[in-house]
């Protein structure tokens, strides 16, 4: 007995086509039919989701979360990352291994499958470790997590130092052609550091961590690409330098994709003033030169997605001296809105904003979403482009509380999620109990 | 001009009509220290915190006995016997100190920031004894009423600081308020220690210190701490001593009518300022409130130099 249900009279945004037209989206079961010119998709049988005003996207993707579980609940759950996920409007989410322990086996990324299935709402990837315990000595077993369902491989957060074992990786996955995520930074540059190198940290008598320590990096893992074949995917590009480097591997047709976070977009190494430590992360917050860079590199496509390197962590390892804090911010529940802060500021238009946060990481993980297309899963975001709101982070589904824009007045934001055709998110004022029953 | 800080954790950004109202305070204050009885009632029946999470020596001895002499009562908690070595955060121990309602703390920590991280914590002043590589306050004002005795002003000086500003608290500190009362402020050392962005604060960098003590009115000399040998900054402390040690030739390019060094004028100022900077965080609100001024708070100024001779 198949249902099917038309999300009607909402603007329908394709970022395959590049297109943000009005128009009708049908579902049927877990599956799109397809897009249809508003009014035509609809049979007198059909459930109708009212979509006016609404923009209604793929279901979106980000690549790189840390859902901290195992080992790390009192940051966060899968449980609790998949519902800030829905709540920003991500249906598909990437998980990055440092977890304890390590995903570094078939074992471990089994149990984050078991657990996401039973959490519900978004879809959970495993991303597997790139090295045993992520030590940056000796390939872990990827073969056996990629049978287990790992999407890419990654010590992100611990940088792998040794080139060797780089290469191997590289050469090793491009088996399964799986990427290697890479986290760009050299520890002998960045020894001590906490912040970027420049003029805020020779104020606040940080140590600083150079814009090269990662553009050594990344041009070393460029030319290791080249040597092997593989795929690398470079996590948080942060520097102008970077966007270079990328920018030229692009034009040389090597396999290598880009990420880069909202907190990169749309702050400065400025923001540690006064040691707050919501604005300590990994690679650091750099200048308005780094920025406008990043900004452009969004738009033209040379940074392939956007990706909110999700790392909630505890109060307590936050309310430290800003030397001893953990690194890493929230990202889930603001990414979207800070995203169409992009489109409203001229960035990009919306249709590529959608696309990088959509088809474009999705393509680099190979993962069936980000897309309209018949057949594709239902997965769908429906954004209320004016809705205005607060951040406040002790309103958000996350456990992590650690945001650098508490308090930001936020333009536009996720109202409704479905996944597989079924609504796992409903902020509509109003209508939410009864479409609640109607999609279900 | 009123002194409307609410807590001393740097000079940056202080304005310097503020720094002058606690420098001239700081030179009333000296001739306490002269008396016979060293003693002013103006903090009697305040506590005053004395958290150090480094040892020091000098500068703590300082804070302790300007508080004395203000009439507080003075805590020293030092990291060694504190609930530091047992894992309490630092933000913890400032809630623990505000529940005995401290009237100021004064803090050392070996982290840049810690200080406003206390602020963030407690409802008293916070003044700032040296927090990691970020800036030392205190220390500096001493070093600029020093200067301003011996050399009757501030406003138009060039002043050479040498060594390891990377590093220094001292030399933040210095650097910003000498700049914020019109000094030239000279860095001088190694490229490894002095970084080209230090440019970015108003200062001249040099690299050979005899361009950079060249007709200095003032030459700060920074020492080498221990454990900056080995990590590359330089080669070795005895190829740094070849470069970057005060020579007589140094000092003749630098002061024209005779060397001479300064330290204890320094030490005594480093009471003074301390005194001047607890009175004025501490005191004055009381006695905004009570319309007594700076010279009534600090008591029977007048009548005990008469009885002593004067000696001030």
């Amino acid at each position: 007995m198949s249902q099917r249900v038309v999300i009607a009279g909402g603007t329908v945004v394709d970022p395959v086509a590049g297109k943000a037209a009005p128009g009708d989206v049908l579902i049927e079961n877990d599956q799109l039919v397809g897009v249809f010119s508003p009014g035509a998709g609809g049979a007198e049988s059909d459930t109708v989701m009212d979509a006016s005003g609404l923009l209604v996207l793929p279901g979106l993707v980000d690549m790189h979360v840390h859902l901290r579980e195992p080992g790390y609940e009192y940051k966060e759950t899968i449980a609790t990352g998949v519902a800030a996920a829905l709540a920003g409007g991500f249906t598909s989410l990437a998980c990055m291994a440092n977890t304890d322990p390590v995903n570094d086996s078939a074992a471990v990324t089994q149990f984050i499958l078991e657990r996401a299935r039973v959490a519900g709402g978004a879809r959970v990837y495993p991303i597997g470790a790139l090295s045993a315990g992520m030590k940056g000595e000796r390939l872990a077993e990827i073969g056996e997590m990629y049978r287990a369902g790992i999407v890419a491989v990654s010590d992100d957060g611990r940088p792998v130092m040794d080139a060797g074992l780089m290469r191997r990786a590289l050469e090793y996955t491009s088996m399964f052609g799986l990427p290697v995520i890479v986290h760009e930074e050299d520890g002998h540059l960045a020894a001590g550091g906490v912040m970027n190198e420049g003029v805020t940290a020779l104020r606040l008598g940080l140590h600083g961590i150079p814009a090269a320590a990662e553009e050594v990096m990344m041009a070393r893992d460029i030319a290791l690409t080249d040597l092997t074949g593989g795929r690398l995917h470079v996590a948080h590009v942060s520097t102008a330098g970077s966007v270079a480097l990328l920018r030229d591997a692009k034009a040389r047709g090597l396999a290598v994709t880009a990420e880069v976070t909202p907190h990169h977009l749309f702050l400065t190494e400025e923001a540690v003033a006064g040691y707050g430590t919501n604005a300590k992360m990994a690679p650091p917050l750099r200048n308005a030169r780094d920025v406008e860079a990043l900004r452009a590199a969004l738009a033209d496509g040379t940074i392939d997605a956007l990706a909110t390197d999700h790392a909630p962590h505890h109060h307590d390892e936050k309310e430290v001296e800003f030397e001893n804090a953990a690194n890493g911010v929230v990202g889930l529940e603001t990414a979207l809105p800070l995203a169409l802060r992009l489109v409203a500021d001229g960035v990009l238009d919306l249709p590529a904003l959608v696309a990088r946060m959509t088809v474009g990481p999705a393509r680099i993980l190979g993962l069936p979403a980000g897309t309209l297309s018949p057949g594709a899963p239902a997965d769908l975001t429906l954004v209320d482009p004016e809705r205005r709101w607060r951040v406040e982070a002790r309103t958000f589904r996350s456990k992590g509380r650690n945001t650098p824009f508490e308090g930001w007045e936020m333009t536009g934001r996720a109202v409704a999620v479905l996944v597989g055709g079924r609504l796992v998110y409903d902020d509509r004022p109003g209508t939410a109990a009864a479409l609640r029953s109607a999609a279900s | 001009m009123a002194f409307t800080q609410r807590h001393l954790l740097g000079l940056e950004g202080v304005p310097a009509a503020e720094i002058t109202s606690i420098l001239d305070t700081a030179a009333s204050f000296k001739e306490i220290s002269e008396r016979d009885i060293k003693k002013v009632p103006a903090l009697r029946g305040k506590t005053v915190i004395n958290l150090f999470y480094e040892s020091s020596t000098r500068t703590r001895t300082s804070f302790e006995i300007a508080a004395k002499r203000l009439s507080a009562d003075t805590v020293n908690i030092s990291a060694s016997t504190s609930s530091a070595s047992k894992g309490e955060t630092l933000a913890d121990t400032a809630r623990n100190l505000e529940a005995m309602r401290p009237d100021a703390i004064v803090v050392r920590h070996p982290a840049s920031g810690a200080c406003h991280l206390l602020a963030r914590h407690v409802s008293c002043p916070i003044l700032n004894a040296g927090d990691g590589c970020h800036e030392h306050p205190t220390q500096a004002l001493l070093d600029l009423l020093t200067i301003r005795e011996h050399l009757g002003r501030l406003e138009g000086l060039t002043v050479a600081i040498v060594g390891d500003i990377l590093h220094s608290r001292v030399a933040r500190s210095n650097l910003h308020a000498l700049r914020a009362l019109g000094s030239t402020v000279r860095l001088v050392g190694p490229p490894t220690l002095v970084p080209r962005d230090l440019a970015a604060f108003g200062a001249e960098l040099h690299t050979e210190l005899a361009a950079g003590v060249r007709d200095a009115d003032v030459v700060m000399m920074l020492r080498i701490q221990r454990e900056r040998q080995g990590a590359n900054f330089f080669p070795t402390l005895d190829e740094y001593s070849q470069y970057f040690c005060l020579t007589e030739e140094a000092v003749r390019l630098a002061v024209a009518d005779g060397p001479y060094s300064v330290i204890m004028d320094q030490v005594t100022n480093g009471v003074a300022v301390r005194m001047a900077l607890l009175y004025l965080l501490v005191a004055r609100s009381k006695g905004e409130e009570s319309g007594e001024t700076a010279a009534e708070m600090i008591g029977d100024a007048e009548p005990v130099r008469r009885r002593t001779g004067g000696r001030a």
